[in-house]
């Protein structure tokens, strides 16, 4: 953590993202936005709300509607010696830049022998549970921590939104943001003022157990933290927010599980591939002997997301992660 | 249609040669001297492939006129953003030519920093290079310098997304960047016509709102007058400039491919006849600039670095496998050095 900052303010998770680049553009002047529609409407979500006026617009540009593109241009940006904060107006929206981070954003600093770094930032609100149409709903984790090369951070809490996009601004490898916009204005905390760097690769212990651990990240971190206090009396558990899948932190995964004995992860994407199911396969290579019962995984189905009036049926529930720990408890 | 109402300064059909303003003696003899290095580097790649001494190679015998052409027309200050077909474009900004043998080789050896030449990575993938190449225009151009850029793709390329979101971006922010179209009218089987319908590629230049010159591929000053206009324009901060150099592809795609499947042998016969190689020492010797001494002087310096290029590149030794996990992070995950070292542990090494 950062020892710069002096006092805090109680921020929605969406004022927390906008504080942290506010902070960071201004700190560092090779720090640019871009995206579709971040200037002028300040983002669709209002991430990025009073940028372009206090930085002007080539610091906070509106781009053409083409993701790939934009990321494309990213690169060449970095290029040039600017560090980009590239929006994704949306998850979904994102796929057609997954071609520009496959075939080159991940690959250009190996590809240069480790010379030219890539220090650009995708950041996006991703998930569902807000009632929208198709392709606004998407976690699309599993896509981005399969890139060799890349970095990703999830936030739960707004002191995380500021902190985690504050250290991935600064790092020297390229780093995805996923925001959960399910709690873009429902999670409200404190946030540190001024500078504030949250450091990647480090996980947060929301809430302390000793029976079973409980891994998220993002949303599903809230979603936890009920079910936790659900099973209140009839079991402690501990709440394990990631923050970052890559790099993942290990060491706080296992030191957990050593303690409970027992791990349910929840995660929102389908499941096959998904990234509980390389926490499971860590956990059954290193910690086998700390398991008193399966690695359970609550996630969404191998399915399109789901039209929202079905969403909640999709969507890990209080009930569904529940039901999970009483099943690896009775184990 | 495609090859009609192209740019030339070397004559042909009757027509007379032009001198390019600006361009002394020296200076052609200096283009000279890159193309023939060029057509050196491909003709010894051809050979060692078939040695077995470097992988699978994409032959650009024809194309040297565009990058010679591209080269010469830009300051060492601009950026040059090369597609796979352009692999050796870097050694006329002084990369060994050890460097770009050791890529072909698959050795761990064959890369370089971009801006220590500013030529950026081979791009393997089709146009994924233009809005790269958009956005580093843009950068220089925002970081207050008059650096310019210029991006090299086939005609096959124009019909990828990133193409067309690449060039509309560097329209938009006005990015100094020439986008130079090697339309030699083939994707590797699929032809010209097979690919647009479009009459000219350069007629995709209007949808952007910038301005299209057409060339002939094969006259290497063509292109040199080309650029130079596109790079004059970017630096006037008038944006970019679409060129499109007409050629065709009188060699396979690449060393693993069999043309006879699909290609015309008396087109390519007809175009080897046009080739941009001979055609420049023509028009030298015309100007009273070449003979057969100095000419044989030329090739004679392009295969001595070609001889010190594969001997350095096989004198190399293998990488170690430690560089498997080096390099994709500034920052590595910790469990890549636990790979790294299980691998180790795994060899008895």
């Amino acid at each position: 953590m950062s020892a710069t900052a002096v006092g805090t303010r109680e921020l929605l998770l969406v004022e927390a993202v906008n504080d942290a680049l506010q902070v960071e553009l201004a700190r560092d002047e090779s720090v640019m936005v871009l995206g579709e529609d971040v200037g002028r409407l300040g983002g669709v979500f209002r991430a990025t709300a009073g940028l372009r006026d206090r930085f002007g617009p080539d610091r906070c540009v509106d781009t053409p509607l083409a993701e790939a593109g934009i990321l494309g241009a990213a690169v060449g940006l970095c290029m040039a010696g600017w560090r980009p904060v590239v929006e994704m107006q949306y998850d979904a929206f994102s796929y057609p830049c997954l071609d520009q981070l496959i075939t080159h954003v991940g690959r250009y600093r190996w590809r240069t022998g480790g010379t030219m770094g890539f220090p650009l930032v995708i950041r996006m609100p991703y998930g569902g549970g807000v009632r929208a149409p198709e392709l606004h709903d998407d976690s699309p984790e599993t896509y981005y921590v399969h890139t060799p090369g890349v970095k990703l951070a999830v936030p739960a809490t707004p002191a995380d939104a500021k902190g985690l996009l504050a250290a991935a601004i600064r790092d020297p490898d390229p780093v995805v943001v996923l925001e959960p916009k399910l709690v873009y204005r429902t999670a409200r905390g404190p946030v540190p003022d001024g500078e504030h760097v949250v450091e990647l690769g480090r996980a947060r212990t929301a809430r302390t157990g000793s029976d079973v651990t409980l891994v998220a990240w993002g949303a599903m971190v809230a979603v936890c933290e009920r079910a936790a206090d659900a099973l209140a009396g009839e079991a402690s558990v501990e709440v394990l927010d990631l923050r970052t899948l890559k790099p993942l932190d290990e060491d706080a995964l296992l030191a957990s599980v050593a303690r409970t004995g027992r791990c349910v992860v929840v995660q929102e994407a389908p499941r096959t591939c998904g990234f509980a199911s390389e926490v499971a396969a860590l956990l059954a290579e290193r910690a086998i002997l700390d398991l008193h019962g399966p690695v359970l995984r609550v996630t969404g189905y191998d399915v399109p997301y789901p039209y929202w009036q079905l969403e909640d049926w999709y969507m890990p529930s209080v009930e569904r992660v529940v039901d999970a720990m009483r099943r690896v408890l009775a184990f | 249609m495609v090859e009609q109402g192209l740019a030339r300064v070397i004559g042909i059909d009757g027509e007379p040669d032009r001198r390019v303003e600006g361009l002394d003696d020296e200076a052609l003899l200096a283009i000279h001297r890159s193309l023939v290095l060029l057509r050196t580097y491909d003709e010894r790649s051809v050979v060692y492939h078939s040695q077995g001494r470097i992988g699978t190679y994409a032959i650009y015998r024809g194309h040297e006129a565009i990058h010679a052409g591209l080269v010469h027309a830009l300051e060492e200050r601009d950026w040059i953003f090369p597609s796979y077909r352009d692999s050796a474009i870097g050694l006329l900004r002084g990369l060994p030519a050890q460097t770009v043998l050791q890529w072909w080789r698959g050795h761990p050896s064959g890369w370089w920093n971009p801006q220590d030449v500013n030529v950026a990575s081979i791009c393997v993938p089709i146009a994924s290079q233009v809005p790269h190449a958009a956005g580093l225009a843009w950068g220089l151009r925002l970081k207050g310098t008059d650096a310019a850029a210029a991006v090299l793709f086939g005609d096959g390329a124009t019909s990828e997304g990133a193409f067309h979101e690449g060039a509309n971006i560097a329209a938009v922010v006005k990015a100094p960047l020439v986008l130079v179209c090697n339309n030699n009218q083939w994707a590797i089987s699929t032809p010209f016509e097979a690919q647009t319908a479009a009459a000219t590629l350069a007629d995709k230049a209007i949808g952007y709102g910038m301005p299209a010159l057409r060339v002939d591929g094969h006259d290497v000053l063509a292109v040199y007058e080309a650029v130079r206009e596109g790079v004059a324009r970017a630096r006037a901060g008038e944006g970019p400039t679409f060129v499109e150099a007409v050629t065709y592809r009188s060699a396979p795609h690449a060393t693993a491919d069999d043309p006879s499947l699909y290609i015309d042998p008396e087109r390519v016969a007809q175009d080897r006849q046009r080739d941009c190689v001979p055609a420049f020492e023509d028009y030298l010797r015309r100007l009273g600039l070449l003979d057969d001494e100095r000419a044989a002087a030329v090739r004679e310096a392009a295969l001595e670095t070609m001889r010190e290029g594969i001997a350095a590149a096989e004198a190399e030794p293998p990488g170690d496998p430690e560089l498997v996990f080096a390099h994709a992070y500034a920052d590595p995950p910790p469990a890549l050095a636990r790979d790294l070292d299980d691998l180790m542990r795994v060899h008895g090494r």
